[in-house]
């Protein structure tokens, strides 16, 4: 028995090593354009983890985290483009604002208990509030938006950077921080907490938990990585608009893939987004000439999904394993 | 600011608002009915509009005209939906309905794009620029046309559903499910209808407007939170509560237009929205 302990142990940190190895040495040996695709599908897995922390774990659907994504876009990029202040830092600046408006908004809406799809709508609204402001405030460039000013050759200061494989790492770290949150939610008293309102809220409400502290806990957490998300765009993009951070695209991008691979399971979003950015980019090169029957592809893919794996691609795994 | 650019706003907000209200009638019909917020329904408004685009385009047929194939292509279109996609999730938690919808119109958006491109397009009628004038007012005479259209068309379905037997079956089923099954009425047909006459309705809408609005693949985005505010303001499956909605988001709109500079305006129903949703959930008319 102990002998197979043993074993399994090895095993496993084998297969850790291997995975260290592939993740950090792999995209050396890739081309410019599959670091590209490797970078988005971690970026929208992070985007998607984010947004599962709130609609996924504790079950409150989000329709405008396009709100919190375009706070942590705008706030790097103002501060760099107009005091020369490092996007690292503007990134924890636009993190913390995100929070504060998370809370802001969740504050309002759980203390006078919208729920299910009022709370969404609610969350929709404000993201439309917030593009209005960035297209009609002069301070946010309005409909123009930003271009973020480039420096010669690139630095770690200006999170600029002239090969795709710094992005990687970033953006390798900042899903592997994100899907450390949602296992130890997974495994913590904070995650029953947010299972337990999401199950039933009126149960959990009766065995003592403060249902609006923790619903507000829950958009607070996910508001604060969805923005740093934000920042991460506009440095890799170097342009953000309103429309582009604001508007309901970046929302249904997060719930799409999320959905897909399954909400409030920790691998779910990047199950989804790889699923679904593969699928995309072959569709891409095959019919990128028809305009938009990639998309119309991906829809049919979650429409069936939804239709037949009501919990997701992680769910069907679960179900297979059983 | 004098009283005479109020008055203005005001009506073509209210004449604005005839159109809202027919796209928040439908919106409600299938919410009541189903319990679905049904996402798609933007880019339903959207196939409306380019039904009449190429209708007009391709045989000449006056816009409104087209109203008489438009609403039951949309009819059809709507029972497809229903029958195929919506009804295999009806128990299903409401994450998934609101996502299966999102995917709809997903797909209907980019399908408008693959077949009819990202063009900007518009339809010119010969009598476009017509306007009348009420004392010193002035009135655009097409959405007067689409003002009188939606009050009518929401008319119609209301008799419907007072007189009829199936429209007496759909309200039964929007109050209670379970009860409506248990006296008979075969709620899985209830649902193919509602949804069917809830695309219809929104489809009109989008005939209605297309005279002066212009279309794009998107331009469902751009009414689908009106859409949703129409319909929360009022009340949540509530029919005249729609059209209460629809009367005060296009005043509201319209009305911010004047006093804010750019689209900031646009705050003003949003702000609405929200507070209507914090503090009155149930929506102005309450049943």
């Amino acid at each position: 028995m102990r002998e197979g302990d043993s074993l399994r142990k090895l095993s496993y940190s084998l297969f850790f090593l291997a995975a260290a190895c592939v993740l950090l040495l792999g995209p050396h040996f890739l081309s410019s354009y599959l670091l590209h695709v490797v970078i988005l599908i971690l970026y929208f897995s992070f985007l998607g983890s984010a947004w599962s922390i709130v609609s996924g774990y504790a079950g409150q659907f989000s329709f405008g985290h396009s709100a919190f994504f375009g706070v942590g876009a705008y706030a790097s990029s103002l501060l760099y483009m107009k005091s020369g202040i490092s996007p690292w830092i503007g990134m924890l600046v636009g993190a913390i604002m995100a929070a504060g408006l998370g809370g802001f908004i969740g504050y309002l809406t759980f203390r006078y208990k919208l729920k299910g799809a009022c709370f969404a709508l609610a969350t929709f609204a404000f993201s439309e509030m917030l593009r209005t402001v960035a297209l009609n405030w002069s301070f946010t460039e309005k409909a123009m938006g930003i271009l973020i000013p480039l420096k010669q050759g690139g630095s770690f200061y200006d999170f600029q950077f002239t090969s795709k494989l710094p992005y990687y790492y970033i953006i390798l770290f900042m899903v592997l921080v994100v899907l450390l949150v949602s296992y130890s939610l997974d495994h913590s008293k904070l995650g029953y907490y947010f299972k337990a309102i999401k199950e039933d809220e009126e149960a959990a409400g009766s065995l003592g938990i403060n249902i609006l502290k923790y619903k507000i806990i829950a958009l607070v957490m996910s508001a604060f990585f969805t923005a740093l998300g934000g920042t991460f765009y506009a440095q890799y993009m170097f342009y953000i608009d309103p429309d582009i951070t604001f508007g309901t695209s970046v929302t249904i991008e997060m719930i799409v893939r999320t959905m897909l691979g399954g909400a409030g399971t920790v691998l779910g979003p990047l199950v989804g987004s790889a699923v679904l950015e593969s699928a995309s980019e072959v569709m891409r090169s095959w019919l990128g000439e028809y305009k938009g029957l990639h998309i119309m592809f991906y829809a049919a893919i979650l429409i069936l999904v939804m239709i037949y794996f009501p919990y997701g691609l992680m769910g069907l795994l679960r179900k297979g394993r059983r | 600011m004098d009283l005479r650019m109020l008055c203005q706003a005001i009506i073509s907000g209210l004449l604005t608002g005839g159109v809202y209200a027919l796209i928040g009638v439908g919106l409600n019909l299938i919410f009541g009915v189903m319990k679905i917020i049904n996402f798609a329904h933007g880019s339903l408004l959207m196939l409306g509009m380019y039904c009449t685009y190429w209708l007009f385009t391709f045989f000449k047929i006056d816009p409104y005209l087209s109203l008489a194939i438009t609403v039951p292509l949309l009819f059809l279109i709507g029972v497809i939906i229903q029958k195929f996609l919506i009804h295999p999730i009806i128990e299903y938690p409401e994450d998934n309905q609101l996502v299966l919808t999102m995917g709809v119109m997903l797909f209907l958006e980019n399908l408008a794009l693959f077949l009819w491109g990202p063009d900007f397009r518009t339809v010119k009628v010969s009598y476009v620029g017509t306007v009348l004038s009420l004392f010193t007012l002035r009135i655009n005479l097409l959405r007067l046309i689409a003002f009188a259209g939606g009050l009518l068309l929401a008319l119609l379905l209301y008799i419907f559903l007072k007189k009829t037997d199936m429209g007496k079956a759909i309200r039964a089923s929007s109050e209670e499910r379970e009860g409506a099954s248990a006296v008979g009425i075969s709620v899985k047909r209830v649902h193919l209808i509602s949804f069917g006459i809830g695309t219809a309705c929104v489809g009109a809408a989008g005939t209605l407007m297309t005279p002066f609005f212009y279309l794009s693949p998107h331009v469902g985005h751009l009414f689908l939170l009106t859409a949703f505010m129409v319909v929360v303001l009022g009340g949540m499956g509530s029919f005249v509560g729609a059209i209460i909605g629809g009367f005060v988001i296009g005043a509201t709109e319209s009305l911010g237009a004047v006093i804010f500079p750019g689209s900031i305006g646009q705050i003003v129903p949003f702000s609405l929205f929200i507070i209507i949703l914090l503090f009155k959930p149930t929506g102005l008319v309450a049943k």
